[in-house]
């Protein structure tokens, strides 16, 4: 072991020696391999942060939440078969609550769009407006930072209320605080007794409660002639455990409600966030990945990059392969020899490609919510010494099975 | 003591479909302490015995004892172990390590024989010291004359204090007086109780040494002891008397 370690030395020395004097040559090579570093940590930090934005974007949607409607979210196949069915009723509502057990909270839920809400000469045009019940606030864990939500009695008497999101907040009250003062929806005037906290807006900011408002499901009729039509049911499950039987629970209940025969298939859909987490690894997760495999072959090119100096080097120093092999030197030290240089000249690369990058990150943060993973810094060093061994093994395995005699005499 | 003990070796290249018969019967001795030339032209197998002589090759037939081991049939690794321990090279073209300075080309084989830093200077130190190079030690091979280069890869063949020291043609590239120095340097090594075998094709370098093996086609042609060798002063020849 110690005599490893002595030769070990020799041979790290060999290598950074052999770096230092082929400056050019070594920094051209080392290029290959710090665009191809910088390409594919710059990409996956993309993708990483990507996906950030998306899961933030639907961490509205709680991963313990059931959401019955009509169509699923992701439908698939013939349209028709989804819009010839039934809308769900408030009286479905009402029933479901009564017939399931595993909740803990339950939240019939509408929505009319592209109202225009006023206050004193400012406005906000196409606005979301939600009409819920109290239990909103716990299936979408909203938190308020003024204010308090609506109570059971503002639904029950359909009062003229509302909670207001942060963007709503930033166009009508830039100065005071929105609390009970009266803004109107579409000229009607409602009196705001709740301000959201900031959710941040993921790129897909429709999901986002912070340009939205939130009133009594009854006062939303104001705006709506039907609000069965986008009518959908919230169904807070508490646990994740509990999921599937809550789901499984809520088909059958559903099935009696709507009265759907046995041999026919569900009239309606339960949904949850983790259909949206699938949608997005079957299509940007794909094209992602996709896009790193692309990267990763200029990591490739970088890599072939290597492997055609490190033939030259070891044609290079045939006769120095030679005079080691003569006084002792074993096959695997002048393989170790060649596969550090290789190793280094990699290392070298993925350590300046990692501090190209960061800055890049950094950049990316502008857009998405996310800096450089500490994991794919390591990866990437990972990588680049094991592109090195990889590229740098043929030619180092030439060099080893040189034979001595004819290394010697060569010139 | 047989240091070197050869019975019936054979060497043959495969050249194309064509057989090349290098070496085609050798048996020979090789007692410690001797100081044995081989020679013969080119083309007679004189570098083929010297490879085997040297473990850098093995032969196709027969038998080679070296120090009383038998290395004909021994792997790439367990020969280079034997060169690195017991087998000092000295070679025509000097083969140093152009861009290492000259205590770390006579360090080299301590390397790959693993000892360690501080032991390894000081034995590589006293060998440059040896060799008159005490003043030249960081110099780079090309900051040293031929002579000098040489004398830096006699004490890189003494460093390891081998079994053999094996000179291939050492003053092939030196003028004559510069020869004439590294000559009396080997006589110098020879006379402390070293094995020399020096091979060579000038019959005057041949008559440094106390024996003479001549080859020619792949044979001994002729070995034998010389009579009143040529032994040269520290900075010249002298004919003993």
């Amino acid at each position: 072991m110690k005599n490893f370690f002595i030769e070990f030395l020799e041979i790290f020395r060999i290598a950074f020696n052999a770096i230092r004097i082929n400056k050019l040559r070594s920094t051209l090579t080392t290029l290959g391999i710090i665009i191809g570093i910088v390409a594919v940590t710059t990409m996956s930090t993309a993708i990483v942060g990507l996906r950030e934005a998306f899961l933030t974007s639907i961490s509205s949607l709680g991963s313990d939440v059931l959401y019955v409607s009509k169509v699923p979210w992701f439908a698939m196949g013939d349209w028709s078969l989804y819009r010839n069915r039934k809308n769900l009723t408030l009286e479905q509502y009402e029933r479901l609550k009564d017939m399931i057990n595993t909740y803990e909270a339950i939240a019939p839920t509408a929505s009319s769009f592209g109202l225009n809400v006023k206050r004193k000469e400012r406005s906000v045009i196409s606005t979301v407006v939600y009409g819920t019940t109290e239990d909103f606030q716990r299936t979408s864990q909203i938190e308020l930072e003024e204010g308090r939500f609506m109570s059971e009695m503002d639904v029950r008497a359909g009062r003229k209320v509302c909670m207001v999101g942060q963007d709503i907040v930033k166009e009508l009250f830039p100065i005071e605080s929105p609390v009970n003062k009266e803004i109107k929806i579409n000229n009607i005037p409602f009196k705001i007794i709740g301000v959201m906290t900031k959710q941040g807006s993921g790129f897909l900011g429709s999901f986002s409660l912070d340009g939205m408002i939130i009133m009594p499901l009854k006062s939303l009729e104001l705006f709506s002639d039907d609000i069965h039509r986008r009518l959908r049911i919230d169904v807070k499950v508490g646990d994740v455990d509990k999921l599937e039987d809550a789901k499984q629970e809520i088909i059958s209940a559903m099935r009696i409600i709507r009265k759907v025969p046995y041999n026919k298939p569900d009239d309606f859909a339960v949904n949850q966030q983790e259909a949206f987490k699938q949608m997005y690894d079957q299509t940007v997760g794909i094209i992602a990945y996709a896009g790193i495999v692309i990267t990763a072959l200029s990591l490739f090119v970088g890599a072939i990059g290597i492997m055609n100096i490190m033939f030259v080097s070891v044609t290079e120093r045939t006769k120095e392969i030679g005079i080691r092999k003569a006084i002792g030197a074993k096959t695997w030290s002048i393989l170790l020899q060649f596969l550090t240089e290789s190793a280094l000249i990699c290392l070298l690369g993925g350590v300046i490609g990692i501090i190209i990058s960061f800055p890049l990150s950094l950049i990316i943060n502008q857009f998405l919510p996310t800096t450089m993973p500490l994991p794919i810094v390591g990866l990437s060093l990972l990588i680049s010494a094991f592109v090195g061994i990889i590229s740098g093994f043929l030619p180092a395995l030439k060099a080893s099975r040189l034979n001595p005699v004819d290394a010697l005499r060569y010139e | 003591m047989n240091i070197i003990n050869i019975e019936h070796i054979a060497k043959i290249y495969q050249v194309g479909s064509e057989e090349v018969h290098a070496l085609r019967d050798v048996s020979l001795n090789i007692e410690k302490g001797e100081y044995v030339a081989i020679m013969g032209p080119s083309g007679s197998g004189k570098s083929t015995l010297m490879n085997i002589l040297g473990c850098l090759d093995t032969p196709t037939k027969g038998l080679y004892n070296f120090t009383g081991v038998n290395v004909s049939q021994m792997n790439d690794n367990e020969l280079a172990n034997i060169r690195n321990k017991e087998i000092g090279f000295v070679f025509q073209t000097f083969n140093l390590l152009p861009r290492s300075d000259a205590l770390h080309n006579v360090e080299l084989p301590l390397i790959y024989a693993g000892i360690s830093s501080h032991e390894r200077k000081d034995k590589a130190r006293l060998a440059l010291d040896h060799v008159g190079l005490n003043d030249r030690m960081h110099h780079k091979p090309n900051e040293l004359s031929g002579g000098q280069r040489q004398r830096v890869a006699i004490a890189r063949a003494l460093v390891t204090q081998p079994a053999i020291i094996l000179a291939d043609e050492p003053t092939g590239n030196l003028d004559t007086k510069t020869g004439e120095d590294i000559m009396a340097l080997f006589n110098e090594i020879y006379e402390q109780g070293n094995t020399i075998i020096l091979v060579t094709h000038e019959e005057y370098i041949a008559e440094h040494a106390e024996r003479i093996i001549r080859i020619r086609d792949g044979m001994i042609e002729k070995d034998e002891h010389v009579k009143d060798r040529y032994i040269p002063k520290k900075n010249g020849f002298s004919k003993a008397d």
